[in-house]
This record gives structure tokens, sequence and C-alpha cells, in this order.
């Protein structure tokens, strides 16, 4: 009985679970620390557990979907409505299936990391409790098969990540940081509210796919998408959008940080969902497909030469972040641009896409990584200046190891995850366009000598005397670094597995605008 | 051309928000553009649910008629509950930010930089 | 530091009213405009007029933060468990599972024009009084943490 029921609802459990999470954190919080650790632990534990249900349900069954407030889940077109539905509809396909998954499982490595990691901070349950709603925030909007929904999650997402951020006052300098992420996610949120209402006051429509089924590209349409792609496209991080990225991503609490890379790539979701299964063919697929190469090779490039000159190493690694952002645009982008060629898109098309969307959950696990590693070092030491590191290979040898394996992997070198989903985009965009295959190359060379850098000044070189009492993370941490760095080797050495079971279904859902529609509207 | 106007003003106060968000320096004063912003796309949202002829869907004492779909309605207002919290997440920021730097002029609050 | 006696003994009598009025819009929230957000909103606004009217540490010392605190998270929580208990009765989540059980908030409602039955909506109800207890916690925590922020200059 239990069972059928979870099994049931499992889209909105997704979203409960957290949330009721959140909510009684404070509360718990009263009963003492270790209380609500146990309790936030449990409760991600629980998300994680039923993001993998709900995956293993997506790709065995198809999409899932699921209307609130009706008396069955599948009931999606009320028999009174007139063929519209008028409910807010959870739409997961395999595509938001995989978000969820990626997102669920940074957010337990991040909860455990937490532990350690903000045991020394005031305002921990307010901590717990922001922490558990921004993961709210990105299966939401990953999830959701409706626009205004979506707008919704936004929000709860940027507003639950601004504080964050700025968690850490930091002689203020931790709120200046939240203050520009607010404030930009504020004015991107309040454009992607204004896209929607454009489209809905043309169709009469929230749900995504009755939009998508009605779309005409007309100049309003157009308007919108352009509302929507510069949005969350600065929501993402991408280039010329991209200048909040290293403030917020430096000043957040590291574990925010690895979230937050979560939480940018659930815009970039948005993204993709909005260019093909709301728009589709509709659009002028070519020219938003180059729209959005250049965006990505634009971001590849800035990230890459800002990145080399930073001096503080999560500022160094927010470039980089960026830079590794453009990979996934490029990659889907190519993939768009060639959408209304059957025959291209299955020479290299899909392939792109694939990589682009490999690299998507590549990326969260080794950035994630790599700046839980940022962290444990400042834990450990105060400073995040490379200048004045140096040393700590002798003391801290897990997190070096931890380190190394995410610079590895960021660099695209084999047998690391990062390489698999690197060497997919550099193959398919060749044939598309050898020269931004070049540039990807380049990028990733560049990426590894900016980490070798990094790698050289933080573990290399003599003990430092002030570092003499520096000891090896926390256990906690450590747990929450493997896990990551865990997933990082695995997928590495079983790339064609993860792209067969999880990758290849994720991209095909994206491109096919029909299924999704269908299985809201059903057959229509 | 009439019916229009709550459009063309709708976009006129996005327009003057942005702007006004890109020229004040004081921290306060861009929260306000960003406000007026919010302010445009309320606008946006309620004139489009507008129908002639139609009356709001409340049944208390309703005068006969045929009613109007309240989706727009509920959007505006959860909106404007969005807006109260970010206004007030950033109007804190705010605050925090002029107790440790003595300033809030856009200018001058620029530590992170490069 | 005080506001003037006039301003805290028109506060005084206020409060009790802008409560009152508050409680109305939140609990007619399925019958008329309003509802928990805007009903919470106006409770909050009393609040306010209290902290402006007193000191703040005359404030802290008869309404404690952690109280406020306390209702919103009750509100929420109220708000979410509501929700899911719709999920015992075999429908999907924030289905308004009243409806099949009891005569609790559960009279049909008049088709078209009528004088409006507070007996009715199921959850709904339940729920505007959950958004209302969660909004006027919240609110008033905020604008107390603001105050507690600024020297006071009266």
């Amino acid at each position: 009985m239990m069972q059928e029921i979870i099994l049931q609802n499992l889209p909105a459990l997704l979203l409960a679970v957290p949330m009721l999470g959140a909510f009684a954190t404070p509360l718990i919080g009263r009963a003492g620390g270790g209380a609500r650790n146990l309790w936030t632990v449990a409760v991600m534990l629980a998300t994680l557990a039923i993001a993998i249900v709900l995956t293993a349900q997506v790709l065995s069954s198809g999409t899932v979907v699921y209307t609130f407030g009706a008396g069955a889940a599948d009931l999606t077109v009320p028999a009174d409505s007139g063929g519209i539905p008028v409910r807010i509809i959870f739409t997961v396909d395999a595509m938001g299936a995989f978000m969820t998954l990626s997102a669920s499982i940074v957010g337990l490595g991040v909860m455990l990391y937490s532990l350690s990691s903000a045991s020394r901070s005031t305002g921990q349950n307010g901590y717990y409790a922001l922490l558990l709603l921004l993961v709210v925030g990105i299966l939401g909007m990953v999830c959701t098969g409706d626009m205004f929904n979506f707008f919704v999650f936004l929000e709860i997402n940027s507003l639950a990540g601004a504080a964050l951020v700025a968690y850490r006052v930091d002689k203020g300098v931790a709120v200046e940081g939240g203050l520009k992420y607010a404030v930009l996610s504020t004015l991107g949120g309040l454009l992607v509210l204004f896209a929607i209402a454009l489209l809905y006051g043309q169709y009469d429509a929230l749900n995504i796919a009755v939009l998508a089924s009605r779309i005409q590209f007309t100049p309003l349409d157009q308007i919108a998408l352009v509302m929507l792609l510069v949005a969350l496209a600065m929501k993402a991080g991408a280039v010329p959008m991209h200048f909040w990225t290293p403030d917020a991503y430096s000043m957040a609490p590291s574990a925010i940080t690895a979230l937050l890379v979560v939480a940018s790539q659930a815009s970039l979701y948005g993204v993709f969902r909005v260019v093909f299964t709301l728009y589709g063919l509709t659009l002028n697929y070519v020219t938003i497909g180059w729209i959005i190469i250049i965006l990505g090779v634009l971001s590849m490039f800035v990230g890459v030469t800002m990145a080399i000159p930073q001096k503080d190493v999560k500022r160094l690694m927010a470039y980089h972040a960026v830079s590794q952002t453009g990979y996934m645009l490029l990659g889907v982008g190519v993939g768009l641009a060639v959408l209304g060629n059957p025959q291209l898109l299955d020479s290299y098309g899909v392939i792109a896409m694939e990589g682009g969307i490999f690299h998507i959950i590549n990326h969260a696990m080794y950035k994630g990584l790599l700046f839980l590693t940022a962290g444990a070092i400042f834990y450990r030491t105060g400073t995040r200046n490379l200048n004045q590191l140096g040393g700590l290979g002798h003391s801290m040898k897990w997190t070096m190891v931890f380190f190394i394996i995410g610079a590895l992997a960021i660099a695209g070198i084999p047998p690391f995850n990062g390489f698999a989903s690197k060497l997919m985009i550099y193959e398919s965009v060749f044939l598309f366009n050898p020269l931004l295959a070049i540039i990807a190359m380049v990028v990733s060379i560049l990426t590894l000598a900016s980490f070798v850098k990094v790698f050289h000044s933080i573990f290399m070189g003599p003990r430092l005397p002030e570092y003499a009492e520096v000891r090896e993370a926390p256990t906690p941490m450590l747990i929450g670094m493997g896990l990551l760095s865990l997933l990082v080797v695995l997928f590495g050495i079983f790339p064609q597995e993860v792209v067969d079971i999880l990758i290849t279904p994720a991209a095909s859902a994206l491109i096919d605008q029909g299924g999704y529609i269908a299985s809201v509207l059903g057959g229509a | 051309m009439f019916f229009n106007l709550p459009f063309i003003v709708a976009a006129l106060l996005v327009i003057l928000g942005i702007i006004t968000m890109l020229i004040k320096r004081n921290l306060i004063k861009m929260i306000m553009g960003l406000s007026l912003v919010e302010a445009g796309v309320n606008l946006l949202l309620v004139s489009l649910g507008y129908r002639a002829g139609g009356i709001a869907p409340i049944f208390t004492n309703a005068p006969a008629g045929v009613m109007v779909m309240p989706t727009v309605q509920a959007m505006t207002l959860t909106n404007i509950v969005i807006g109260i919290a970010t206004t007030a997440l950033l109007l804190s920021f705010v605050m925090v930010i002029y107790r440790m730097y003595g300033t809030a002029n856009a200018n001058k609050v620029r530590k992170l930089r490069g | 530091m005080n506001m003037s006696k006039i301003v805290r003994e028109a506060a005084n009598l206020l409060f009790p009213f802008i409560l009152v009025f508050g409680f109305y819009i939140v609990l007619h929230g399925h019958l008329t405009p309003g509802g928990g957000f805007q009903g919470g909103a106006v409770i909050a606004t009393g609040f306010v007029l209290l902290f402006v009217a007193y000191s703040y540490p005359q404030i802290t010392e008869r309404i404690g933060v952690g109280a406020l605190h306390n209702t919103e998270t009750l509100g929420l929580l109220l708000f979410i468990v509501t929700a899911l208990i719709a999920l015992g009765f075999g429908v999907t989540f924030f289905t308004n599972w009243m409806l099949d059980i009891g005569p609790i908030l559960n009279n049909p409602v008049a088709f078209g024009p009528n004088p409006g039955d507070l007996n009715t909506a199921g959850v709904i109800p339940v729920m505007n009084i959950a958004v209302g207890i969660e909004v006027l916690g919240a609110l008033s925590v905020i604008v107390l943490y603001m105050m507690s922020g600024t020297k006071e200059t009266i």
C-alpha cells in the first residue's frame, strides 16, 4: 500500500520531501545540532533515492507525467476543460530525470560536506533550510512541465542561492557577491515572466506541451524567445552575461558553490527545453543554433583566458566553470543547428548533443569536487590566495588526490569522465566545423595548464612553517568529496554504459518534441 | 489603440526600470528600478486577463454574467509575493553592505574585482 | 526610544482592529478577494505598527523573535502536510481531499451568484490559514530584523 503510494507519486515526492525537510529543519534544529544534521542528511538521502527510482521509471516506461490536484496522476486533461490541461503538470522525460539525478547526487555530496564545513558558523538551521530549498528549486525547474511553474522554481532557486551566497557575511564582501547574484537573477526571472506573459497572451496556455503544439513563431514569439534565452543564459553564466559568476561563486561557502554549479545548469536545461521542446522546428534552428554555438565558444575562450591570471583559487575555478559551460552550449548548439536535417543529425548532431548533455553531469561532478577541495583547503588554512598557499601535499594527502582527480577530469585527460564527454564533442563538432573543434581542444589545453599551475602552487613545494599545524580535512568532508570523485572515476572508466543508459535517452527526449506533447495531451 | 495602452505602459515601465537600474548609482534606487520592472510585468499580466464584459470570478453576491478565468490574476499575485520576498532580501543585503562599507553607492561597493 | 504617548495609544487602539480585519481576510479567502498572503500581510502591518510605536527592546520583550519564527515554521508545515495527506487518499499531491470525507468544510457551493458560505471549499481555507500564519510570522520577522539593524534616531 505504502509502496504503491510512493511509486505513484514520485515526481511530487521528489519535491515534497526536500521541501518538508527544509520547513521542518528550524524546528528540529531546536532539538540540537546532531538531530538536525541527521535529519538533513536523511532527507537528502531520501531525495536521492526518489530521484533514482524516478529515473529508473522514466527510462523503463517513458515520460512520467504527474498532474497536481487531480484524481489520478495521469489525468492531465480534465473531461470538462475543453481539451486544455488546466492543472500544473510535471513532465519528467529522460532529460529531466537525468538532471534530477545529477542534482541530487551533488546535493548529497554537498550535504555531507556541509556537516563539517558549516559546523563552525552560526545560524546553521537557516543554512540547511536554504540548502534544501535550493535543491527544491533545482529539482522543480528540471521536472516541471508548466512555464509559470518553471518561473516560480527559478525564483526559489535564485532567492535561496543568493541568500546562501551572502550567508557568510565576510565583512560585507560576500553580501556584495550575493547582491549582484540576486539583482541579476531577479531581473532575469522577470524577463522570463515577461516572455511567459507574451506566450500566454497569444496561446492562452502555460503548459509547455500545449504551447509547443500551438506555437507559430510570430514576431511576439521571437521577442519572447530572445528574452528567455538572454535571461536563462545569464543565469547559466554564459559569456557575455557571466560577470556575476566569479563574484558569487568565489564568495559563497564552498559547499554552496558546488550546488550553485548545478543551479546554473538547471538554467542551462531551461535554455535547451525552451529551444528544443517549446519552439522546436518552428524557430530558425540554424540561426539560433549558431547563436548558441557562438555563445558557447565565447564562454569557453573568455572563461579560460580570464581564469589563468587569477590569484584566488575559487575565482579561478569559477572562470573555469564559465568555460566548461561553453562546452555544453557548443555540443547542444551543434545539435540544434542541424535539427532540421535528419541525415546530418544522425551522422554527428546527436553525438554532439549527447556530448554536451554528458558534459552537464560530468561538469557537476568534477567541478563540484574541485570547489569542495578548495573549500577543504580554505577550511584548514584560512586563505584562498594561491601566492600564500604551498606545500599542502605533505599534510592533506586525500584532498590532494581528490584535487588531482578533479583537475585531470576538467582538463579532459583519460580515464576520467571529462575526457569521455569532451571526446564526443570534439569528434562530432569536427565534422560540423573543424575550427570549432580546434578551439575546444585549445581551451582544454589551457585548462590543463591553468590547473597544473594551481596544483603546483597549492600542494607542491616544501612544508611551509605557517601551515605546520594543518591537518587532513575532517571525515564528513572527505566522504562528500570521495562520493563525487568515485563517480568521476566510474563515469570515466565506463562512459559507454553511462551514455547508453542515461545520455542517449536524454538526447532523444530533447529532440523528440512530438513525444513530449503526446505524453501530456495524449497522442494528439 | 486605446486597448493597447496598458501594454505600451507595461513595456515603458519595464524599460524605465531597466534604465533606472543602469544609470542610478545608489543601490536602493537600483532596487527601486527592479521594482519598476516588476510592476511593468505585473501590469502586462493583468491587462492580458482583461476580457470586455467579463465579471470577476467571485461567487459571493456576484452580478449575473460571464466570469473570466483568473489565471493571470493568480500569476500576478504569485509574482507580487515573490517580489516582496526578493525586495526584502535585496534591501537587507543593502543594509548589511551599508553597515560594513559605510556607503550604498554602487561605484564604491566594488571590493570584488578581476 | 519610544514614540510619543499619542502614537503609542493610537497603535494600541488600532492593533486589535487590524488583527480582526486581517483574520477576516484570511478566513474569507475562499469566498472574497484576499486570502492567506493578503490577510497575513494585513496582520503583519499591525505588528509593524507596534514596532514603530515602541522601541526595539520593548517589543522584543513582549513578542519574542523565536515565537514569530515558530509561527512561520508552523504555517509552512501545516501547508505542506495538508498537501501531503492527499496522497493517503490515493489522489495526487495538493488534491482537495477534504471533499471526500466528513461534513467539515464540505457544503456544496451554489452555482452562480450566492451570498457565500464559509463552510465550503475543503482544504482551501485550511491552506489559506496556513499561509496566513506563515506570512504574518515571516513579514514580522523581516521587519524586526531590519529594525534591529538600524540605529534609532527619533
